[in-house]
């Protein structure tokens, strides 16, 4: 490793690096704008110089941006030399030129990446005294807040927006002093990714505007660390309160799983937290002659569960714990997994092909680093959104390896990297029923339908490995489709294969994994990624429990009476007429969730369970990685987890184990303990009793304010702060000041860095792994002994029926989850219903856009105004799922017209 | 022996000098203007609000007894939605006022505040709020800030240009 000389003292530095990121890495400060980790150097601020000599007897040194040299053996170099000192302090006060009298009114203060460069280069006064340039803001949607004249032209955004994220609507624009970024006129910024601008820019143009409508600076927020409810994929992220709200989510780096970014839904999808729907008090339906009144609830509960006629049913959005706790409660035979049929199928296929077969589950660092991509079934953007952004870093990243290699460049030179590129894109495949949007980065993309493209991806299998069977009867278009695919995977080193729920086909599930094993077979270092649905939807499956299906045929038949519901609205899961019926049959309904919904209105209990902001909690996510979100506040009125009142319910009932759990880490040891799979899930996070020079790890930051005022007008003595027995954390400002371990870390602050730049300080090495490890346990190892069992079952081809539809689902980000749409911003980006046709179909039902389209399922009629689409398979119609109003149809499935 | 009999001297004199005693309460003491004694919201030369909510005198109070909301009117132009100060905690250090960007936040020379209920030294933000600009007239923050509001548009602050037009090709 070379030797590098920093103000006279040798350092060992990593090579391939350039001198900015060294300085970075060990630990010294030096003041930047236009690097980050993520999207490499262009040069443009002129903040990060450093004086560099020739050698021992230079003495006169040049200056030079530390972002453009590489390390280099043997160099000499000073971050303090005066005449590196006084250019950084010039570079700020010129860009300080214009800057806005605004750090008072502006939501980035207190973590502005300006604010602390500006502290740190010394020149923290103005001695400009002439008149300021000035521009318009546009409106840039629900998300994003844009305050132009705050700019300081470091093209961060645009490098993001565009370049990384392959976003088309925002851009610079205007000449010389006059640089404009923003859109070409106002509206929405479309981007799914929009919202990591308020990070990714320096200053306040980009502020966050949900956290603006209750604005907080964040040496206010009490923080946790946390994971991402959105979808399967566990971003971490950090959550801030105040006031007993939940204020803001920002990223929460973890090099193994979202690094530096986030997606809109995961970012703004919080505010169901502070919803005006929440259940914040017990709810018990009392009949006329109930003299049980004024008992407390969890009485009600049990005198209301009759002995061996109790079933509980569980859901993917709960932690590990709860539904565990729910499980050993009713015992194993009487807990069902809260989900549909289709997506139990799915998921349970996935995990066993995980855990069974040869190939390694991607994380969506590994996906990144792919060097050919084949999506069978998916529309990534909306089902696992940063996946999306993984699979677009592997498609830029593929041609840049080419071109470091013919220039000499290192990667870290974006500009040039990507005048050397130019519009070269890295192999990526997509076979989707319909047109997505990663479709404009593909090498190839064929729309079909999912048994049509699980046979092209067994055709592909066999293509590699002639031993695999041969697709009998395809088409000319599939057979060049294969023939075209197969020859580009043979070359790679690292191929992808991605498919998952989106599709609603175990066929592309069966025959992603075979392609992935087909390609491990013939040496290649392949890998599988499997989207799920929930943020715990792998958890569940790994806990295990019985299909929802036969949870209502038990209280169909009378075999169960009262049913034990944790945190899953089943008016999503079964469709109006099933949910109905099964709610009739039933004596007791209890259940435990966040927000009043449609399940909550057939309750006769109803316990007001903790959200992710105030409960701790493991989940999987759909690479097998087990990752603790813990509380980040006290929640008012009897809001608690739901693995709690379960404890608390099982205790009154004398339940003989789960009695002896009294604390969080008994809980966690007791499920390391009876499952296998989970056996690391309780080294997580360190216990409780975890201290560092004897001190918790506090959840406030050292300036937090208005401890003694803010309760004030309720009694003006403070109340004593809530005490956290769960975890190492505390819930106030007091505890150990230094880095706690990666896996609890409540927000990221170094001194002199108050913006979230100060990650660096957390890390090994710029973008790198955290100190101690990313966190998070993978639970899912591949099965590399042992004979690979591939599928031969080649689905039939698929042929439109006439008179009938096969339903496809189709997925949005905003407005496809359950709790994110009660974000106001994301319900304002929610389609309306609608029903996908090409348009011979809808020629075929004599129907236009916009009209009603009619059909049957299970004996009920939906109506769906038709939107024509001419990418999407004929014969198939595409459905929204999730949406609010959307009655569930199980799809893919066939229905008459 | 010299010194001894002297400052007795001396203090036998001042028998016949005015005195230094206030008869509080009959009598008001003379307090300077920098005094620092009961603290108020003050507002700029238009009468508004002068406090933006911005936080920065409730991280500075070394007692954490101030605490506020910041919120914004119709126009962009941000003031406090509730402003708490627990004067039951306060140390009248004036780290608030020192702190504030905009002069919102000043202590007056008045420190008649003794309650009997301690309760009652909680002011809340229209207990704090005076209708004047206390000992620093003159200054508009809101004048000078780069944020557009009611009644002053983008580039319309003192010292800055109008905005820029940017589909102009001109150098
Ligand atoms: S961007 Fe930073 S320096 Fe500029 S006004 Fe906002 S907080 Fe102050
Ligand atoms: S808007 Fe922000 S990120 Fe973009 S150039 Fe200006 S300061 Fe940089
Ligand atoms: S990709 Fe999924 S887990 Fe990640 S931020 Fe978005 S919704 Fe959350
Ligand atoms: S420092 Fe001044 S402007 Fe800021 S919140 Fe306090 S009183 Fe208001
Ligand atoms: S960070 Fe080096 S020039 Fe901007």
């Amino acid at each position: 490793m070379p030797i590098i000389n920093i103000d006279n003292i040798p350092y060992e530095v990593k090579e391939g690096k350039n001198l900015l990121e060294a300085c970075l890495s060990l630990g010294l400060n030096l003041p930047y704008f236009c690097w980050h980790p993520a999207l490499g150097s262009v040069g443009a601020c002129r903040q990060c110089a450093v004086k560099i000599f020739k050698d021992q007897e230079d003495t006169r040194g040049k200056l030079m941006m530390a972002c453009m040299e590489p390390v280099r053996d043997g160099m000499r170099l000073s971050v303090n030399d005066s005449d590196a000192v006084a250019f950084r302090g010039h570079v700020i006060g010129w860009l300080m030129t214009n800057h806005p009298h605004d750090c008072a009114v502006c939501d980035e203060g207190g973590s502005c990446h300006l604010q602390d460069m500006t502290v740190m280069t010394g020149h923290a006064y103005r001695d400009y005294h002439f008149s300021k340039r000035t521009y318009r803001n546009q409106q840039l949607g629900p998300f994003i807040n844009h305050e132009m004249n705050r700019c300081i032209q470091c093209y961060r955004c645009v490098r993001f927006y565009k370049d990384f994220a392959g976003g088309k609507d925002l851009d610079v624009f205007a000449a010389h002093n006059h640089v404009y970024f923003g859109r070409q006129q106002d509206g929405t910024l479309e981007s799914e990714f929009s919202g990591n601008l308020v990070e990714v820019c320096p200053t306040g143009v980009f502020t966050d505007k949900t956290l603006k409508q209750h604005y907080t600076r964040k040496w206010d927020l009490t923080t946790a660390p946390s994971i991402c409810q959105g979808c399967g994929l566990g971003c971490n992220i950090i959550a801030g309160e105040r006031y007993g709200s939940l204020r803001q989510i920002t990223n929460r780096y973890n090099g193994a799983v979202n690094g530096y970014f986030l997606c809109d839904r995961g970012r703004y999808g919080y505010e169901f937290v502070n919803s005006k729907d929440r259940i914040r008090e017990p709810l018990v339906v009392h009949s006329p002659d109930d003299k049980a009144n004024g008992l407390p609830v969890l009485q009600h509960v049990r005198n209301r569960m009759k002995p061996g006629k109790v079933i509980g049913i569980g859901s993917p959005r709960a932690s590990v714990e709860s539904n565990y706790v729910l499980k050993e409660l009713v015992g194993a035979d009487n807990f069902y997994i809260g989900i549909g049929e289709t997506e139990h199928e799915l998921v349970r296929l996935m995990l066993k092909l995980l855990q069974e077969g040869p190939v390694r589950s991607a994380s969506m660092q590994e996906a990144a680093a792919a060097d050919a991509v084949v999506i069978l079934g998916e529309d990534l953007t909306n089902t696992a959104p940063m996946m999306a952004l993984s699979v677009r870093q592997a498609i830029r990243r593929m041609p840049v390896e080419h071109a470091i290699s013919s220039i000499h460049m290192p990667a870290w030179q974006d500009a040039a990297v990507r005048e050397a590129v130019q519009d070269d894109k890295g192999l990526l495949f997509i076979l989707n029923v319909v047109e997505t949007k990663l479709d404009e980065l593909a090498t190839g993309v064929y729309h079909t339908a999912p048994d049509n493209i699980a046979r092209i991806a067994f055709a592909v299998s066999h293509l590699l490995d002639g031993t695999l069977p041969e697709v009998t009867g395809m088409s000319e278009e599939g057979k060049q489709a294969a023939a075209t695919i197969a020859a580009a995977l043979r070359g790679a080193k690292r191929p992808l294969v991605i498919a998952g729920y989106g599709g609603g086909s175990e066929q592309v599930i069966r025959a992603a994994a075979n392609l992935a094993w087909a390609l491990k077979q013939q040496g290649a270092d392949a890998m599988l990624s499997f989207t799920v649905p929930e943020c715990n939807s792998m958890g569940l499956e790994m806990l295990g429990g019985h299909r929802l299906e036969s949870a209502v045929d038990a209280v169909l038949n009378g075999s169960a009476e009262t049913v034990l519901v944790l945190e899953n609205d089943l008016y999503r899961r079964l469709d109006l007429h099933t949910a109905n019926q099964f709610f009739n049959h039933c004596r007791e309904v209890i259940v435990l969730d966040h927000l009043h919904n449609p399940t909550t209105e057939r309750a006769n209990i109803v316990l007001p369970a903790g959200t992710f902001a105030e409960a701790d909690g493991t989940l999987v996510n759909n690479e097998g990685r087990a990752q603790r979100f813990l509380q980040v506040f006290h929640p008012q009125g009897a809001i608690q987890e739901s693995w709690r009142w379960l404890l608390q319910l099982a205790d009154l009932c004398g339940h003989t184990s789960l009695r002896s759990l009294l604390h969080y880490d008994d809980l966690l040891k007791a499920i390391a303990a009876q499952y296998p799979v989970f056996t690391s899930i309780d080294t997580i996070t360190p216990p409780a009793d975890f201290r560092i020079a004897g001190q918790k790890i506090p959840r406030e930051p050292h300036r937090y304010s208005g401890r003694t005022a803010m309760q004030a007008n309720v009694n003006v003595s403070e109340p004593k702060p809530a005490e956290d027995a769960d975890t190492a954390l505390s819930f106030t400002m007091e505890g150990y000041r230094g880095e706690p371990p990666s896996s609890v870390i409540p927000f990221f602050w170094a001194p002199g860095w108050n913006s979230v730049q100060s990650v660096n300080k957390y890390q090994v090495e710029t973008g790198g792994s955290l100190h101690g490890g990313n966190p998070g346990k993978r639970l899912l190892e591949p099965n590399v002994n042992g004979q690979t069992k591939f599928y031969t079952n080649i689905p039939d081809p698929f042929i439109p029926v006439g008179g009938h539809l096969l339903l496809v689902p189709l997925y949005h980000i905003f407005g496809s989850e359950e709790l994110s749409i009660h974000t106001p911003g994301i319900a304002q980006r929610m389609p309306a219903p609608y029903i996908m046709l090409h348009s011979e179909d809808a020629h075929r039902f004599q129907v236009a856009a916009g009209h009603l389209l009619y059909f049957m399922d299970n004996g009920h009629q939906y109506a769906l105004p038709v939107v024509i689409n001419d990418t999407l398979q004929k014969g198939a119609a595409g459905i929204p799922v999730g949406l609010p109003h959307m009655q569930v149809a199980e799809a893919p499935q066939l229905v008459k017209i | 022996m010299f010194s001894l009999l002297r400052s007795m001297w001396l203090v036998f004199l001042h028998m016949f000098h005015k005195r230094d005693t206030y008869q509080y309460p009959e009598q008001k003491a003379p307090l300077p203007a920098r005094w620092r004694g009961r603290i108020a919201l003050t507002r700029d030369p238009d009468g508004d609000e002068r406090c933006v909510g911005c936080y920065l005198c409730a991280a500075a109070c070394p007692v954490d007894c101030i605490s506020l909301q910041a919120t914004e009117d119709e126009h962009g132009r941000r003031y406090p939605e509730f402003f708490r100060i627990n004067f039951s905690r306060c140390i009248f250090c004036g780290f608030c006022e020192e702190a504030c960007p905009t002069y919102a936040i000043q202590l007056l020379p008045d420190f008649e505040m003794a309650e009997y209920d301690r309760q009652n030294l909680v002011y809340e933000k229209h207990d704090l709020l005076i209708p004047s600009q206390g000992k620093y007239p003159g200054y508009n923050y809101y004048k000078i800030a780069g944020l557009a509001i009611k009644n002053k548009d983008k580039g319309e602050a003192e010292q800055e240009e109008p905005p820029v037009d940017i589909k102009s090709l001109l150098p």
